[in-house]
Parts: C-alpha cells; structure tokens; sequence
C-alpha cells in the first residue's frame, strides 16, 4: 500500500507540473424563459507529474473535455486554481498567457479538422516556430520541421503536400508533429484516437507513448474507450456529470477499483475475446447520464447505482482514500474485490 | 445442416464510378444468413461491410452497379422492381442504422413513424398499430411507451432513439435484421444495453441479426459467427470463438493483436499493422492485404487468393498455409 494519496502521483519528487484545485466550469443556459445554471464541471482536483499521463474517463456529458477546455484557457472557469510553473493558468493574461501556451499543447480528436486545409504541412508545422521562436534562422526551423517530422514516422517528401492527401492516421501523425515542435511539457490528448481505424490506433497508439517516454512528456489524455486507457495511462480519474468518482493508479483501477461507477464502466466495456467476455459478470447499468441541469441531489450518481442507499441522496460523498484509490462514494469498502 | 438459409449472398460486387476511375465496394461475396443466427461482420471504414449490407435492401446509390445474386427465400433481390422489393424491406428483413437521428423523421412523431410500418405491410387499424407499437416500446425498455409515443425524435437521448429504431426495425416481426454499427455512437454503458437487447430479442423472436461493426470487442461479446472484411473481400468467417482462438487470416491475426484489452495486464507495445488501408480506386492485382502483410509469399502480389473451407464452416481468402503466430511473439 502507497503512503502518497494518489491524487498526487506516487513518484512526486519536486512537486507536480501541474496542480488542479477545486476547478468549476459553469454555463450560463436559457431554460424555459428565463436563465439556469449548469454545473459542467464541479470542484475538480488533481496533479499531473512531469512525464506522467493521467487519463480522464467518463461517459459523453461527464465533464471531460471541459475541464481540458478550461485548462488550456478554450472556455472560462468559473472558480479554481491551475497551478503550472508556479503560475495559476486559470489567471494569466497577455504576454504571460501567450509564454504560458508554448508549453501547454492539445491534440484533438479530428485531424483533418484541425489542419489547416489551404497550407502544406511544412508550413503548418513551422508556424508554431515562427510564433513562439521568431528569432530563429530560416534554415534551423527547417532542421527543426524535418527532425520533428521523421520523430512521428513521417519523411521530407510529405512536407509539401496538403492535409487533404493524408489519410486519418498520416493526419493525427501530423498534428502530434504540430503540438511538439514548440517542445512542450504537457500535452492534452482530446480522444485523440476515437477517429482512426482499428490498425492504425494501435500505431498512433504506441507512437504517442514512445514520444512520451522520450520527451518526458506530461500527457492528460481524454478518452472514452477504458482499453485504450489502460494501455496509455499510469493513473485514472473517472468522472460523472462533472464530479470526480475515482482517482487511482492505472493497475489499481482495473484490478480492483472502488466506485460502482468505475465497476460498471469497466464491465461495459467490450472484451474482444468471446471466451472472457462470455464468462465475465456484467453489472448492468440501468438508464443514461442526467442531464447537467437536474443533477441528482447528494451523489450525483445514485439515480443509476445498483448500491444506492438512503444516505446517497443527502450527503454528497466525499473524495477520500479507501484502499489505493482516492473514491468518492459512501460504500466504497464494500466494493473490494 | 437442415433448412436452406434464408439468405444466400453469391459473388456479390458493388461497383461505382467514381473521379479516379471504378470503386469496387463489394467484390466477390459469398454469404449465408441461417435462421435465426447472430452474424456478426467486422472490417475497418472502406471495407465494404456497409454496402454489403445497404446491398441487400436495394439501397446503393442509383449510379451502383450490382452483380451477383442476392436470394432471399425463393427471391432474387436484385435488379427487383420496387414494389417487390418493398414487400421484403421493413417487412421481412429491416435494418437499424448507426446514427438513429438521421434516420428517424426529425418531423413526425415517434408513434407515427412505428406504427407506419404495420399500416404499410399488415393492414391493421390505427388503433391496433398503436397497441403494438406500445408493447414494442416496452420490450425494448421504453419507459412510460405511451407518452414516447407523442413525443418528437429530439426530445429523446439518444439511447432511447436508438431503441426507438430497434423496435421499428422489429415490430413487423422480421426473419433477418441488419444493424449496421447500432452502437458506435452510444456511450460504452448505453452500448452494452442495447447488444444485451438484441441478445434478448434474438432469443425470444428467433430474428436472424446481421451486426456490422468495426469493433471485434462487440462481436466477441453477441455473434455466433464471424466474417472478417477487408478491402471489399472476406478475408475470413468462422464461429466466433474459432475465430477468436484460431485465427488462420492474417488480418484477423493482426486486428487481434492490435487492440489494447481491458482484461489484461498492460503491454508495453501494441502490435500493429504497418501502412494503411489500400486506395480502393487502385487495389493490388493479387491479396489487398499483402502489402502490409508479414506473412506475404511472392504469389501474394499477383492472384488473389479464394476463399476456401479449410475446417468444417471455417473459411478463409490466404495463400499462407497451416498455422500464425508470429505477430503473437513479437507482442509478447
């Protein structure tokens, strides 16, 4: 059993790269005729460590890509602290923001949505250079293009080209090239293989953990498919309409995890082999996600939690530490495997 | 075996025009459909698994040109005039699409658009359709089917839409349905609601299911058999769990080595495929598959190889013999 709470990540040795604290996202909807207030994301936490990759999972609707969002200063948030090199993300402004953004890159789900279509790739891939480095030499940022460009498996002739001749595999190569180029520490990974097919996943896949290992890479890494996760991930946190469930080590979370939440997602997900995924007890999850605008009272998992009792609906749960899983759920030592 | 499957697929090709010269879609298909089986056909986009299947019901695009021959029962279902053809669609086999929101009428309400299948292929009354479409909603766990009934497509999630095409795809009581990716778009607890459905609706109507999906975690989870798609052709079909234990294609190999599992302790590495899917506007002359193929033999490159029966219902289009497993070594 680890000492550290694992909303830290155990290997903390100088402090996490990045520190999230009680984050909440807020929109402002119209509802029948007048305004109402919905709670995207709810008092979020959680560190990241230089070189690790947190993985973030939750069904549509949970918060994940809000809280991504709100991160990389894409949607405003409403209350919280993000604290990145001693700075709150959440408050620059101006130049500082702009130094800050060098080191923060995303990669989104659809490639070829976020290449620009009417410039070649050479040029996609020098305009990061051109904007954070615009004192460097034509012929070093060329240097720079090429090695970043053969790092994702791609060559020299394809630089001239438009995103357009690429297929979806070439295209998220690309983007990846993109978001590394400007040498990053933390890149936010929005479902970045939910587009491609099948045998390409699996090379993207292992080219995002090479680069990560190398480049001693912080990844967050946004995703609904819980085998991708676990090939990708070192620790986990699972996210329902908005608020953190579970947060454990990758291993944890899948041998043994502590949240009726994390235990019904893991068995829904598919085992592609039929002798496992025959032989598996499901628990079955009645219904779908709430809408962000009538969540439940208490937890707001309970309306769909096979082990909900009376006090689910009157006392939010508490994130805590229950075994090696940071849980948020009253029940959660009966859940042991 | 006992009764002739109902429908029998020989030497199916889809072809269209296209900018770049001729696409094949389909090439070359056979296929049966037993009563009452879960087929499932697995194969990444470009495959032709959805042509294959929009083949069927007539729905190619006009400008497709179709050879081959479709059989259901004693009819041939193409180059068949509309209104026979409309005997069989909707009514003997129907189809549910992937994304229900497209498919249903944004403009009519859900009632409406069940019931109109019933007016259309069994004369019922009104209130008799409404009846049906009541129950239908149930059994597909609908709650409170009655009030669903007047509502619109947007107002419900989008599980409940999908449901909402299952039971009109099931409500003329059908000999085949064909679903093509029906939960690709649901989130993973939605989708596993909606296999364990059609498990139960297969069960207690005997409707044969045809699941087309990219996804071999799904067919592992509901299909009896499997075909294996690539590039137009089956590659493979085998029981599912021969499949599974026994792969003899080397694509099949390769996709199952490919993708990450839940269930078991991380590797540091993934298998994987090497290049891309092959340009379906210029496919190689022999295997589509040899360029990325470790096992490719020089005569790869130039005949494509049948599809033949290797054991008992296990077929598979290789010129590789005897046994795989070299992609099994590497990933380890």
């Amino acid at each position: 059993m680890s000492s550290a709470p694992p909303i830290t990540p155990a290997q903390a040795g100088a402090g996490p790269l990045l520190a999230v604290r009680d984050l909440s996202v807020n929109y402002r909807v119209a509802y029948r005729r007048g305004h109402a207030l919905l709670h995207a994301v709810n008092a979020v936490s959680f560190d990241l460590a230089r070189g690790e990759t947190l993985g973030l999972v939750g069904e549509s609707g949970s918060g994940k890509s809000t809280i991504a969002r709100a991160l990389l200063r894409l949607v405003p948030a409403t209350s919280g602290v993000a604290l990145f090199h001693g700075s709150d993300l959440l408050q620059l402004s101006g130049g500082r923001l702009h130094t800050m953004r060098r080191r923060l890159q995303l990669i989104f789900q659809d490639p070829l949505a976020s290449l620009d279509p009417r410039m070649n790739i050479g040029d996609i891939l020098d305009e990061p250079l051109r904007v954070f480095e615009p004192q460097l030499p034509r012929p070093q940022r060329l240097q720079r293009v090429l090695a970043v460009t053969r790092a994702v498996g791609l060559g020299s002739e394809h630089l001239h080209r438009f995103a357009h001749e690429f297929s979806g595999g070439q295209a998220q190569r690309i983007v990846i090239a993109r978001a590394l180029i400007i040498e990053p520490e933390l890149i936010v990974c929005d479902e970045p293989l939910s587009s491609l097919d099948v045998s390409i996943k699996s090379q993207i896949s292992n080219l995002l953990k090479d680069l990560q290992r190398q480049l001693q890479l912080s990844l967050l890494f946004i995703s609904h498919d819980l085998a991708a996760v676990r090939f990708s991930c070192d620790r986990v946190l699972v996210l329902y309409l908005g608020r953190v469930m579970e947060i454990a080590g990758c291993d944890v979370l899948f041998r043994a995890c502590r949240h009726p939440y994390t235990r019904a997602l893991i068995s829904a997900a598919p085992i592609p082999d039929p002798v496992a995924a025959r032989a598996r007890r499901r628990v079955p999850l009645e219904g779908e996600i709430p809408s962000p605008l009538f969540a439940p009272s208490g937890c707001v998992f309970r309306t769909r939690c096979p082990m909900a009792i009376e006090r689910c609906a009157s006392e939010i749960p508490l994130l805590r530490q229950v075994g090696d899983s940071l849980v948020a759920c009253h029940r959660a030592e009966e859940l042991a495997s | 075996m006992s009764a002739p499957p109902p429908l029998r697929i020989r030497g199916l090709s889809v072809g269209y025009p296209s900018d770049h010269g001729p696409i094949q879609a389909v090439r070359e298909v056979d296929l049966d459909v037993a009563a009452g089986e879960f087929l499932g056909i697995v194969g990444e986009s470009g495959s032709g698994k959805t042509q294959l299947l929009l083949s069927i019901l007539g729905l190619s695009a006009p400008r497709a040109e179709l050879c081959g021959s479709i059989r259901y029962r004693e009819q041939e279902l193409i180059k068949l005039e509309v209104a026979a053809l409309n005997q069989v669609r909707g009514n003997r086999i129907s189809m549910v699409f992937q994304d229900p929101m497209t498919a249903l009428n944004p403009y009519l309400r859900v009632g409406r658009q069940i019931t109109e299948v019933l007016q259309v292929h069994r004369n019922v009354s009104i209130r008799e359709a409404e009846r049906r479409a009541i129950e239908m909603l149930e059994s597909v766990r609908i709650p409170d089917a009655a009030r669903r009934l007047r509502q619109y497509p947007h107002e419900l999630s989008g599980g409940m839409r999908q449901r909402v095409m299952i039971a009109m795809a099931l409500i003329a009581e059908p000999e085949i349905l064909l679903a093509d990716e029906p939960s690709t778009a649901l989130d993973v607890t939605v989708q596993a609601q909606i296999l364990s459905l059609f498990q139960e609706l297969r069960a207690r109507t005997g409707t044969a299911i045809v699941l087309v999906t990219h996804d071999l975690g799904v067919i592992a989870e509901v299909a009896d058999r499997v075909a294996v798609m690539y590039a137009g052709r089956i590659m493979e079909q085998a029981p599912v769990h021969e499949l599974f234990a026994h792969p003899r294609h080397p694509y099949t190999e390769a996709l199952q080595q490919s993708i990450p599992r839940i269930d078991a302790p991380r590797s540091t590495r993934l298998a994987s495929i090497g290049g891309t899917p092959p340009n379906p506007a210029a496919l190689p002359a022999g295997c589509a598959f040899a360029p990325r193929c470790i096992y490719r033999l020089p005569i790869c490159d130039s005949v494509a190889p049948p599809l033949l029966e290797i054991r008992p219902e296990h077929w598979k289009a290789c010129h590789h013999e005897g046994e795989l497993g070299k992609l099994r070594g590497e990933a380890a």
